[in-house]
């Protein structure tokens, strides 16, 4: 056993109302400069759409992430030889075609411009030829289902639905839709370190942040095509990649990353998970439907006494244990079993895992109007407005169970919470509810107190750095701003 | 005018030498301890894809193949002297070290002229990108010009190059060889130097961190802040 600890995080979806609160403040902290504009280290995406970059969960397209051959995990994009061969030219890299190219408003014509008949408009210059440019796309093109026919009928999770299935998402097409914010995962099996030819990309060992060293990239760019999330970007001004950083530097120092603590539907969740690194391959390498399952088998529980005496063996702290014990994201998925990680097929291992949302619409399009077909409150879930193997197909590797699982808890522990606070519903069937969803009373409270009323400190869960002296390395964190943000202190001058 | 051309001569071929070959070693370094954020190949594959490729594969592929037959020549001249006394093999190698020349010549064509037509290229396309592709060219243009027109290549490198080179190396600079050379041979000779003395302050200095440690490196790779093994090894003994 070699336990380490792990910073992992849950994403509660049927909190997020998709006011990109979140993207907003991660670009002012750390993508405000050249050759970063277009990056969004937090993304929120529409689903069913293709997100950003578009259809980045192709990856027929980017052959991201790793894949089985002949029992062995291995990368999709690259190996050794491939690595030397593609070094000069890489045929699955994204390019820019891929995000957009970003621009900015030249405000200055509405000052300027001649006197006419037109109101004057602020014309939309690229930021990176300065020239005026005719849009095409954006980071959120597709938000809440805009342009769904070229968006939304392409997401690449659509697959395998039966026409029906894919009928009843489209059939009231503005109706069906949640939000899937998106950063990098931290996984356990990076598919961009592994790949990366200079070992620039590293995991932490002390709380597994998965980080890019900037002096170490070389711009061979092999970890953008094989992080199958697409969370490495590539710096074309300063000719480094860069990637989210979980905001480190606010972890180290007890504070949520910026994303987390500006989260204005509170659906984020940050904490520490124990889990053995020895089991790492073993688990990446089980056949697709054995995954999630695996996965949450490599966390192990921080109230055994053989985990915590390990834990303390590996150089564990006491703080770091103590945190364990508190983390929500534990309760969340491995206690209560309702979260899931996003497309564990691609064998990463991420350690973002997300509450499937119970979406409300249990309705079906009648003529020119809705109508409800549920008129239970335990209401069937095979007619949900988003099929489950939609979910399935992000969430649990085309598993419906897990999805099944943690929506029936979810609507137990709303039937249950209303039969104690309004009292329209028979305490008894929401007993039986409860029974059904494989939840206790004292769970069910505990999930309605984690989900609603959880406070700040509840939400995260930050264990001690104990990096004390590394902070040295920051001097004055404002003082490169706009330019390198926090980190070393040269100026980032792009190599001659 | 003797005179002249004697200063000419050890201007370009002793001077230019020593001097590029101890700039290369210490700025290399220099720039590598102390500013490696600049050690980068510059990608600008994100920018434009297809064009690329016609570019940078054909270029690296040619230059590379290239600079290896000049090591073996420059190291092993006997070796490439009897290899070529069969007059079949001589075909053999002369041919192919052309065509990678041209196949090296017509990538850099195709670098060019991406850098000149691609708007977002060109935003990223610094004066010592041009400086090093004015260079690369010249030293391309001529070597294919000494080898078609001179009909030398290996034998002659072996035989001529390679004695004054290694007399270089050897601090003790013997020109015989090489001040009766035409004009081409010369200029061959001297945008090499120049490149490699203007090498450590260019975007070339890519060549040096080549990622060989991938090859035989664990894939995933984990840096601890404080000394795992110690802590590891410690508890592993008082158990
Ligand atoms: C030793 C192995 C080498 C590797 C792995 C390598 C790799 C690369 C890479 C990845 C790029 C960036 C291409 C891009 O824009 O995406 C590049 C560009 C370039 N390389 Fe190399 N290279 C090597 C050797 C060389 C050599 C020997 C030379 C010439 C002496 C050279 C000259 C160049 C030049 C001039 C460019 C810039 C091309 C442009 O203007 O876009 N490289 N190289
Ligand atoms: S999400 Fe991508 S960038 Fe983040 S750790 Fe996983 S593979 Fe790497
Ligand atoms: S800030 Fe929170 S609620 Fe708003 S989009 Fe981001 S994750 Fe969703």
């Amino acid at each position: 056993m070699d336990i380490r600890s792990q910073i992992s995080m849950v994403f509660h979806l049927d909190k997020c109302i998709g006011c990109h609160t979140c993207s907003i403040a991660c670009k002012n902290i750390w993508t405000d400069r050249k050759g970063t504009e277009y990056m969004w280290w937090n993304n929120v995406e529409t689903k069913p759409g293709t997100g950003f970059p578009t259809k980045w969960e192709d990856q027929e397209k980017y052959k991201g992430g790793w894949e089985l051959k002949k029992g062995k995990v291995v990368l999709k994009s690259t190996n050794k030889v491939k690595t030397v061969t593609n070094i000069f030219h890489n045929p699955n890299m994204p390019t820019m075609d891929d995000y957009y190219e970003p621009w900015e408003y030249d405000y200055k014509e509405l000052f300027n411009s001649k006197e006419s008949d037109d109101q004057p408009t602020a014309k939309p210059v690229s930021m990176v030829t300065g020239e005026y440019i005719d849009i095409k796309a954006g980071p959120n093109w597709d938000d809440d289902l805009s342009g769904s026919p070229i968006y939304a009928r392409n997401d690449i999770n659509l697959e395998n639905l039966t026409p029906e299935q894919k009928k009843q998402m489209f059939e009231i097409e503005r109706l069906v839709m949640f939000y899937l914010p998106r950063i990098c995962n931290h996984c356990l099996n990076p598919a961009c370190v592994a790949s990366c030819p200079s070992g620039a990309l590293y995991k932490r060992g002390e709380d597994g942040i998965v980080l890019l060293d900037q002096k170490r990239c070389r711009a061979w760019r092999a970890c953008i095509s094989a992080c199958p999330y697409k969370k490495t970007y590539y710096n074309w001004s300063s000719g480094k990649s860069e990637k989210c950083i979980l905001c480190f530097p606010r972890v180290e120092t007890g504070q949520a990353p910026a994303c987390f603590h500006s989260c204005v539907g509170r659906i984020r969740y940050l904490g520490v998970l124990l889990y053995d690194a020895d089991k790492i391959e073993e688990i990446a390498s089980l056949p697709d439907e054995k995954l999630v399952e695996a996965h949450r088998s490599i966390i192990l529980d921080p109230f055994d006494e053989k985990v915590i005496s390990e834990a303390k063996r590996n150089g564990i702290a006491d703080s770091t244990i103590d945190a364990a014990q508190k983390s929500p994201v534990y309760n969340f998925v491995v206690k209560w079993g309702l979260a899931l990680p996003p497309h564990i097929e691609y064998r990463t291992l991420p350690m973002l895992f997300y509450v499937p949302p119970l979406l409300p619409v249990m309705s079906a399009q009648d003529g020119d109007t809705v109508k409800n077909i549920n008129n239970e409150f335990f209401p069937d879930f095979e007619k949900a407005r988003v099929p489950m193997k939609y979910m399935a197909n992000l969430f649990s590797a085309g598993n419906e169970s897990f999805i099944r699982y943690t929506l029936e808890k979810q609507t137990a522990v709303r039937a249950y919470r209303r039969a104690v606070t309004v009292g329209d519903i028979d305490m008894k069937d929401a007993e039986k509810a409860l029974l059904k969803a494989d939840c206790s009373k004292e769970e069910a409270e505990a999930i309605y107190k984690s989900t609603s009323l959880s406070t700040f400190e509840e939400r995260f869960v930050i264990p001690a750095s104990h990096r004390e002296q590394a902070i040295e390395m920051y001097e004055d964190p404002l003082k490169l701003k706009q330019e390198t943000g926090f980190g070393f202190k040269d100026k980032p001058k792009r190599g001659l | 005018m003797d005179q002249f051309n004697e200063i000419i001569n050890t201007f370009f071929f002793i001077i230019l030498p020593y001097l590029s070959i101890f700039t290369f070693l210490l700025v290399s370094i220099y720039r590598y301890r102390s500013r490696s954020f600049v050690y980068s190949s510059l990608s600008s594959q994100f920018l434009e894809n297809r064009q690329h490729f016609w570019g940078m594969v054909p270029f690296h592929y040619g230059i590379l193949t290239i600079l290896a037959g000049h090591l073996v020549w420059f190291l092993f001249p006997k070796t490439t002297l009897l290899w070529n006394s069969v007059p079949l093999r001589l075909y053999i190698m002369e041919v192919s070290v052309f065509i990678f020349g041209l196949i090296t010549f017509t990538g850099l064509i195709n670098i060019i002229i991406r850098r000149r037509s691609d708007k977002k290229t060109r935003v990223i396309t610094t004066t010592t990108d041009w400086i090093v592709l004015i260079l690369l060219t010249i030293q391309i243009i001529s070597g294919l010009y000494v080898a078609f027109f001179y009909r030398w290549g290996s034998s002659w490198f072996a035989s001529s190059m390679s004695p004054y080179l290694h007399s270089i190396f050897k601090f003790n600079p013997d020109l015989a060889f090489i001040s009766s050379m035409p004009f081409m041979v010369k200029l061959h000779i001297i945008s090499a130097f120049s490149i490699i003395l203007l090498f450590p302050f260019t975007r070339l200095v890519h060549v040096l961190v080549v990622p060989n440690p991938y090859l035989w490196r664990k894939p995933q790779v984990v840096r601890w802040n404080w000394d795992r093994k110690k802590i590891r090894d410690i508890e592993n003994n008082s158990i």
